[in-house]
């Protein structure tokens, strides 16, 4: 009894609460007669589609920047990368393979200027970059206009100017969802997707067990501790947020082809705050964050947004309710996650 | 009426099973001047806070004995109770705002208001502040305690002693003001604004403000105080007037511990073995620990302890040489200089560090005891680590033995090399930190108060795991420590810090007279008499 005491403890209220109210809409939509099996799919669809996104959190957090709120710049990266390998014609694996190496790239050379700027700003990160990702995506817009591609199936008809939204047809359309996709009991399973996933995860696991991902935490959780063993924090800072920013980019590379469509200009604004608010269910918080939250968060979080938006569209007859509904949990579970910060990171 | 303004009877008070106060009792009439003495840790602090009803005390337990107030049974409870007592503080630390005037600090919630339309119906916050009355009462408080500044001065700016001034004269300013705790209030002046401040209290007194002045210069107790007592180890040693005090009997008073160095024999004499560190015009700029010229030499296979008072900046010599804190000045290991300011290079060259602040600086609190000992090793000197070209991963069966090896040579208790170092208690905690140090492999030591809030036991196993290191390891060791009989128990050499100078190099086996007269400054100024003669 104890050690179920103390398991429930360290699993966390917030955690329970949110596990039984996906149990709630799963029994509501079985007592509601919605097609569940395709709701069930739809959410282990969508899992391995947010969550390189949410890994995406882990590294920040974790060197001491806190929520990366401006992880639109990797996001914008990864766009940049697809784009440009879609102008050079590359499709199938071989186009996704040069959407991330382009992306990462200059997810790389935004994250070090990103990490440069956030060491000049210790104890405010959070607030920082979410108006430095906003102020990206806005900057951006401009160049999606103006920048000089010329393949028809992403520029306007008229000539000049990306389209917002890019159909990845004839690309990498589901490259990944597709690869060693069955079906069991009419729920289908993107192997995939899946893979890549647990893929990525495993290669950050390990990345934190080695000797940079050791230093890279200890500078975020006690700067003073590893400035002590000879650690240049700022440097760790650093190397967190290019990591933080080149998964970023990748993440929306996985996104966009589980999607089927990119989407350019306003589209990547908010997309922060459901990577953040879905790390924050699995059990992160501000300063600390797992492999494992990420995956139970990005669980929960869909599942929660995939299953609720049929179950409440049926019983309360109100249009765009369930938009509403998904805004108030973001946001919710983020200011919930901001109340438990405690103090800045930073040395003063 | 009694006949004292305040009496502390019997008072006790322990820590989670430490006992820092034992059976003290202090009597103080109104308008005496009436010295506390004692070392760091001598329970100085832990009497004010059980005086001012700080809430640590009550949440940790409450205290025995019973306090009184002109012969009532107090019924302080917080700070603010104590106010409405008429008892004040002066503490070490300024707390005034540098965007204020004087006359604002001084009357900072006890402004002045004229009433008007507003407030008659919004009530005494919306009065007008009466400027000039408020002037008035600042200037009338500041040069009660001997002070001559414009009280409509900015904060921000004046030099340290005229803050200090105007810290007092906000307690001098409250209405029923009867007895006044200093809390080191000379520890930041200079010598002229020291007597000042005497003159000044000595005013207060006979004004008949009774005045609790808490202190660890000798020659200013037997200046100003009338009545003395000295605290050693939270026990009352003394309780005396100043007509039967004498400086050095004071300085015996303080300290006067005995040392057992039965099982390390006699200190070595080895300062004809070569210079291994070689420390010249060191300055270092550590808040609160401020090094400002010091020169020393450590021998070979030394234990070399620095001791002194708190804030002379004997914490501020190992944190420099290490990088914690900016440094300047030359500092050579084995004949070489090491560059300052770089705590990689310290480490490469040998030096091994166990910070004084141990939950901030020396352990991470939230990872196991393994990956604490091994970090430094690990990062610095790229060991515990199976490597694969460029990648790396850490070795987890070699740093579990090594854990469990370094668990059961310092005795650490735990549940195991996996249990959070937040979860230990101190002293195990401490273990970790010289596990952490030692697993370096260093050829020069520095530990910084290795036994500061640790139990007996975990005390004495880390003193005498220091000295083993010693003997059969050969490792130099330079202990900084307040605890001046831990110095005398492992030392061969020991430095004494005041006002960020070594004031003096002594042996253990020096008298406990001396020492006590080098902590307080007095040798120099006995020596070098010719400079300030007037005290």
């Amino acid at each position: 009894m104890e050690k179920i005491k103390r398991g429930l403890k360290s699993f966390g209220l917030p955690r329970i609460i949110i596990l039984l109210f996906f149990v709630f809409l799963c029994v509501m939509a079985i007592v509601r007669d919605l097609n569940f099996p395709s709701l069930l799919s739809n959410v282990i669809a969508r899992m391995p589609m947010d969550g390189v996104l949410v890994l995406a959190m882990v590294p920040g957090i974790l060197c001491g920047i806190g929520l990366n709120f401006g992880v639109s710049i990797g996001i914008i990266a990864g766009l940049l990368g697809m784009t440009i390998s879609m102008e050079m014609g590359a499709t199938g694996l071989v186009g996704f393979a040069v959407a991330i190496l382009i992306s990462t790239v200059f997810s790389s050379l935004f994250g070090y200027g990103y990490g440069a700027a956030l060491n000049r700003m210790k104890g405010s990160e959070m607030t920082v970059s979410t108006y430095v990702g906003f102020s990206v995506v806005a900057l951006m817009c401009m160049g999606w206009a103006l920048l000089p591609f010329k393949n028809n199936n992403m520029v306007y008809a008229m000539g000049a100017g990306l389209r917002p939204t890019i159909a990845l047809d004839g690309y990498y359309n589901k490259i990944l969802d597709d690869f060693g996709v069955f079906t069991v009991g009419g729920i289908t399973i993107p192997t995939g997707s899946i893979l890549f996933l647990l893929g990525m995860c495993f290669l950050v696991w390990l990345f934190l067990r080695s000797k940079t991902g050791i230093a890279m935490r200890a500078a975020g959780q006690n700067p003073l501790f590893a400035e002590a063993s000879g650690i240049s924090v700022n440097k760790m800072r650093i190397v967190g947020t290019v990591l933080s920013t080149v998964i970023g980019g990748i993440g929306i590379i996985v996104y966009s082809q589980s999607y089927g469509f990119m989407q350019l200009y306003n589209a990547p604004r908010m997309m922060a705050f459901s990577a953040i608010a879905a790390v924050l269910i699995g059990g992160a918080s501000a300063n600390k964050a797992s492999i494992s939250n990420v995956l139970l968060g990005v669980f929960l979080f869909q599942g929660i947004l995939v299953l609720g938006l049929p179950v409440v569209n049926d019983v309360f007859q109100v249009q765009n309710l369930s938009e509403i509904m998904r805004i108030i949990i973001t946001n919710g579970i983020i200011i919930y996650a901001l109340t438990r910060v405690k103090g800045g990171t930073s040395r003063g | 009426m009694s006949e004292y303004v305040l009496e502390m009877l019997n008072i006790s008070k322990e820590y989670s099973g430490n006992q820092v106060l034992k059976d003290v009792t202090i009597r103080v009439k109104p308008g005496e001047i009436h010295a506390l003495l004692g070392e760091n840790g001598a329970g100085k602090s832990t009497l004010m806070n059980i005086l001012f009803g700080m809430p640590v005390i009550s949440s940790t337990g409450g205290f025995g004995g019973r306090v009184l107030i002109d012969g009532e049974e107090s019924k302080i409870t917080s700070p603010n109770d104590a106010i409405h007592a008429g008892i004040g503080m002066v503490h070490q630390e300024f707390m005034l705002i540098p965007g204020f005037t004087v006359t604002e600090n001084i009357k900072l919630n006890r402004e002045i208001g004229r009433p008007n339309l507003a407030s008659r119906v919004f009530g005494k916050s919306m009065e007008i502040l009466d400027f000039e009355a408020m002037a008035k009462d600042a200037e009338a408080a500041l040069r009660k305690v001997g002070m001559d500044i414009d009280a409509y001065t900015m904060v921000a700016g004046l030099p340290v002693g005229h803050m200090q001034f105007i810290e007092i004269a906000r307690e001098v300013d409250k209405k029923g003001i009867k007895l006044l705790v200093f809390d080191e209030p000379t520890a930041v002046l200079t010598e002229q604004e020291a007597a000042t401040l005497i003159k000044a209290m000595k005013e207060l007194a006979a004004s008949g403000i009774a005045i609790l002045f808490i202190t660890h210069r000798l020659d200013e107790v037997i200046n100003a105080a009338d009545q003395i007592t000295i605290l050693r180890d939270g026990t009352q040693v003394a309780d005396l007037a100043v007509a039967d005090a004498t400086v050095p009997k004071l300085a015996e008073l303080m300290i006067g511990r005995e040392m057992d160095r039965s099982e390390l024999g006699d200190p070595r004499d080895l300062t004809q073995e070569p210079v291994v560190l070689s420390v010249k015009n060191l300055t270092v700029d550590m808040p609160g620990e401020t090094v400002k010229g010091v020169n020393l030499e450590v021998h070979k296979g030394e234990i070399f302890g620095i001791g002194g008072l708190a804030g002379q900046g004997k914490l501020g010599i190992p944190n420099g040489i290490m990088g914690m804190y900016p440094a300047e000045g030359t500092v050579s290991f084995e004949g070489e200089a090491i560059e300052l300011n770089n705590t990689k290079e310290a480490l490469h060259r040998g030096l091994a560090f166990v910070s004084e602040d141990r939950r901030g600086v020396g352990l991470l609190l939230e990872e196991s005891i393994e990956d604490n000992i091994v970090f430094s090793a690990m990062q610095s000197k790229g060991e515990y680590l199976h490597r694969f070209g460029p990648f790396s991963l850490k070795n987890t069966g070699k740093i579990r033995r090594h854990a469990q090896e370094m668990i059961k040579l310092l005795d650490i208790r735990c549940t195991g090399p996996g249990q959070y170092t937040g979860r230990l208690s101190g002293g195990n905690q401490q273990k970790v930190c010289v596990a952490k140090a030692i697993t370096l492999g260093p050829k020069l030591l520095f530990v910084s108060e290795p036994t500061r809030g640790i139990d007996i036991g975990a005390k004495k196993l880390v003193l005498d795991f220091l000295s083993r290191l010693n003997r059969e390891e050969g490792v130099t060791v330079v202990m900084v420590s307040s605890e001046l009989v831990e110095l005398k128990s492992i030392c061969d050499r020991i430095a004494i810090i005041c006002e960020g100078k070594v004031e003096a190099i002594m042996k253990p086996t020096d008298s406990d007279v001396d020492f006590g007269l080098a902590m307080s400054g007095y040798q120099m100024k006995e020596k070098g008499g010719a400079e300030g003669g007037e005290n």
